[in-house]
């Protein structure tokens, strides 16, 4: 068969497995700082095993390795099935997934090594970032290659949310990293105080509202309709809920200065919008969760849809407490607590890796020419271990987060402090125990996925699929 | 306009997305870079000296950030607790700006001269013989490694170039300063010097 009347599916596999290696690894240093913030001893006095090297290393595992891999896999699936063509230059596709992977592989040589910008989730030393903006490049020309060669007039609205990602994720990566170099291995940031403060949760937060949001919206918009076999809810929902999430995410990044010295003017702002945002984001959700509308039997059957579900329930869930903790009164008492923690577990666990798993359980049969996943009933055990530890995590650390902010303004009657601060840590030790437990039981889950693709994929070659022409 | 124009056409629906997404940040952006409050240094702050830069670089690199913030909420928990409230002004010769965003250990913004240089230096050997809740990691390999001269000359003639008022007589002395310095040395001499400017004195 001729290659151009194939889909290029290699490198969306190739991307899908590390979506699980990725996820196993970068969960696995979750747990060890978790057991670290209990344990401390667990860091053994070397250096490159300290909590503080190695949160870092987590944080990007999971947000740009695991995340990012099931980013590029599924964006590359879809635009192909729905523009009825193969993916532009097979070269250029190769060379974003090993670019991408030693992005990574960087990223987990220089984190322990205490090489870092220190702006959180844009930790990578200038080389790396150099390195990122090439791939990301080339990912864009990739996927706006594909569409621009499409043999639909209509862009798929899962086409919509993936384009805006690419191109915003550039944006914000290029404009938070400039920076001059000292060495190979130091530079110093352009921004300096209260401007680079900005800057980087300008990134920050949209690394969250583009990366882990507006990018797996694309991928609920794929995958949800494709697993219920029901059409979209809502055309009109879906136009109105994308322009409008895009346009309001980037005004909420100084939510996360609340009470800093940033201006008051632009701390409003983001107060402001970021409660807006709570509309776009449950357009996206209710979208999501009404698409299933005439298929609601099918949760009985089919774990994989509860997967999906769930996750579209704890993104209702973390885009109403996101809004509700930018409100200045409620974030004087929740910022620089676990519950900010806790908020972003819930969105990462919850929402991010649990669409990531359902897509990952629809979507790798098909990769390899089989029906369906080896087990089911794994799936459906992997979803209770998920379902219950992201639970526990995240009452876990409301508790603790509320525990300690209260606790840090209690004050006596004459107007004294009442507790020093490590009677806040002390009185956080039981939730650090249950959060690990919760972590514990998510990342188990992972490890019988792991079995699972295995055992569906090991035995079989995968065989090209022809593209279909458009109905 | 209907919405099926723009879903058939690629580069108008990039050029929206572009502009979409570009509105908040500029109007978020644009004026703080150019409003005095949030670039000049208050009165008494200055650069970093060559051994507290050395310091920085040290906090920075260990990533302390993770679990310290530097920023002093104008609350009077905060200010009881930690001492009078940041300014935009105190922070303006730091890049990267270290506000963190967790306290998993208390707020450093004030901290310097609050504990003596060995009382640094033993908690930072080992947290729990001093605090024995501390869930902080031993820091002793600090202790070992010695700070290089020749990159501390580099860093501060990066800092001047990118516009911080360094003398050329700083940065030619700097390097005899941290000379023989371990990184515990430079750590410590950056925290001590942190929040000096307003200390709490009461």
């Amino acid at each position: 068969m001729d290659t151009a009347a194939t889909y290029n599916d290699k490198v969306v596999r190739q991307f899908s497995i590390m979506v699980v290696v990725w996820g196993i690894v970068g969960m696995l240093v979750g747990l060890i700082i978790a057991a670290q913030l209990i344990w401390p001893q667990l860091g053994f006095n070397l250096e490159f095993l300290s909590y503080a090297r190695l949160r870092p290393l987590h944080t990007n595992a999971v947000i740009f390795a695991f995340g990012g891999s099931a980013l590029f896999g599924t964006s590359y699936y879809v635009v192909q099935r729905t523009c009825h063509v193969r993916l532009a230059f097979d070269k250029l596709a190769a060379f974003t997934f090993w670019g991408w992977q030693v992005v990574i592989l960087l990223a987990a040589i220089t984190l322990p090594l205490g090489i870092t910008q220190s702006k959180e989730y844009a930790e990578l030393e200038w080389p790396i970032d150099l390195l990122i903006a090439v791939v990301w490049v080339s990912y864009a020309v990739v996927f706006f290659g594909t569409i621009a060669k499409r043999r639909v007039k209509h862009i798929y609205v899962a086409n919509w949310f993936y384009g805006a990602f690419i191109i915003t994720v550039a944006v914000l990566h290029i404009f938070n990293n400039l920076a001059v170099p000292v060495s190979l291995f130091k530079s110093y940031s352009i921004y300096t105080g209260v401007v680079d403060g900005m800057m980087q949760w300008w990134y920050g937060h949209n690394a969250v509202g583009f990366f882990l949001t507006a990018g797996f919206l694309g991928m609920m918009y794929y995958f949800v309709p494709k697993q219920a076999g029901r059409p979209v809810y809502s055309y009109r929902l879906s136009v109105v809920h994308f322009w409008s999430l895009i346009a309001i995410y980037m005004w909420a990044g100084p939510h996360h200065l609340h009470y800093t010295s940033l201006p008051d003017w632009a701390q409003t702002l983001g107060m402001v919008f970021s409660i807006v945002l709570l509309a776009p984001s449950w357009g996206g959700m209710i979208n999501g969760i009404m698409t299933l509308s005439g298929a609601w039997h099918k949760l009985r059957s089919d774990p994989i849809l509860k997967f999906m579900i769930v996750s579209l329930s704890f993104y209702g869930m973390s885009t109403f407490e996101g809004p509700m903790m930018s409100i200045k009164t409620v974030n004087a008492l929740s910022h620089y607590t676990d519950w900010t923690i806790g908020h972003v577990h819930s969105g990462a666990l919850g929402w991010v890796a649990m669409m990531t798993i359902g897509t990952m359980y629809s979507l790798l049969p098909r990769l390899y020419n089989k029906e369906r996943m080896y087990s089911i009933k794994l799936i459906d055990v992997h979803f209770w271990t998920s379902t219950i530890g992201v639970v526990l995590y995240a009452v876990a650390l409301w508790v603790a987060g509320i525990t300690q902010g209260l606790m840090w303004r209690a004050v006596n009657a004459d107007g004294t402090l009442t507790y020093s601060f490590v009677e806040s840590l002390k009185a956080t030790y039981p939730y650090y125990g249950l959060r690990l437990v919760g972590g514990l039981l998510f990342f188990s889950g992972m490890l019988i996925m792991a079995y699972n693709v295995w055992k569906t994929i090991s035995d079989k070659k995968p065989v090209p699929v022809a593209v279909l022409d458009p109905a | 306009m209907r919405h099926d124009t723009i879903e058939k056409r690629l580069n108008l629906m990039m050029v929206l997305i572009v502009v979409a997404i570009s509105i908040g940040g500029l109007i978020e952006i644009i004026p703080l870079m150019v409003s005095t409050d949030a670039t000049e240094p208050d009165e008494g702050v200055t650069p970093y000296s060559a051994l507290r830069l050395a310091g920085r670089d040290v906090y920075v690199s260990e990533g302390c950030y993770n679990c310290h913030s530097q920023m002093i909420r104008p609350f009077r928990s905060e200010t009881e607790r930690y001492g009078p409230y940041t300014t935009a002004g105190e922070t303006v010769y730091d890049r990267p700006f270290q506000f963190g965003s967790k306290r998993t250990g208390p707020d450093l913004a004030r901290v310097g001269g609050r504990y003596s240089d060995d009382w640094q230096r033993l908690h930072l050997m080992d947290p729990r013989a001093l605090v024995p809740e501390s869930n902080m990691p031993a820091y002793t390999w600090l202790a070992e490694k010695m700070v290089d001269p020749e990159l501390v000359t580099k860093k501060m003639r990066t800092l001047q170039f990118l516009g911080d008022p360094y003398t050329d007589e700083e940065i030619a002395a700097a390097a005899a300063i941290v000379e023989g310095k371990t990184e515990m040395d430079a750590l410590i001499a950056y925290l001590q010097e942190l929040g000096a400017n307003r200390r709490n004195r009461r």
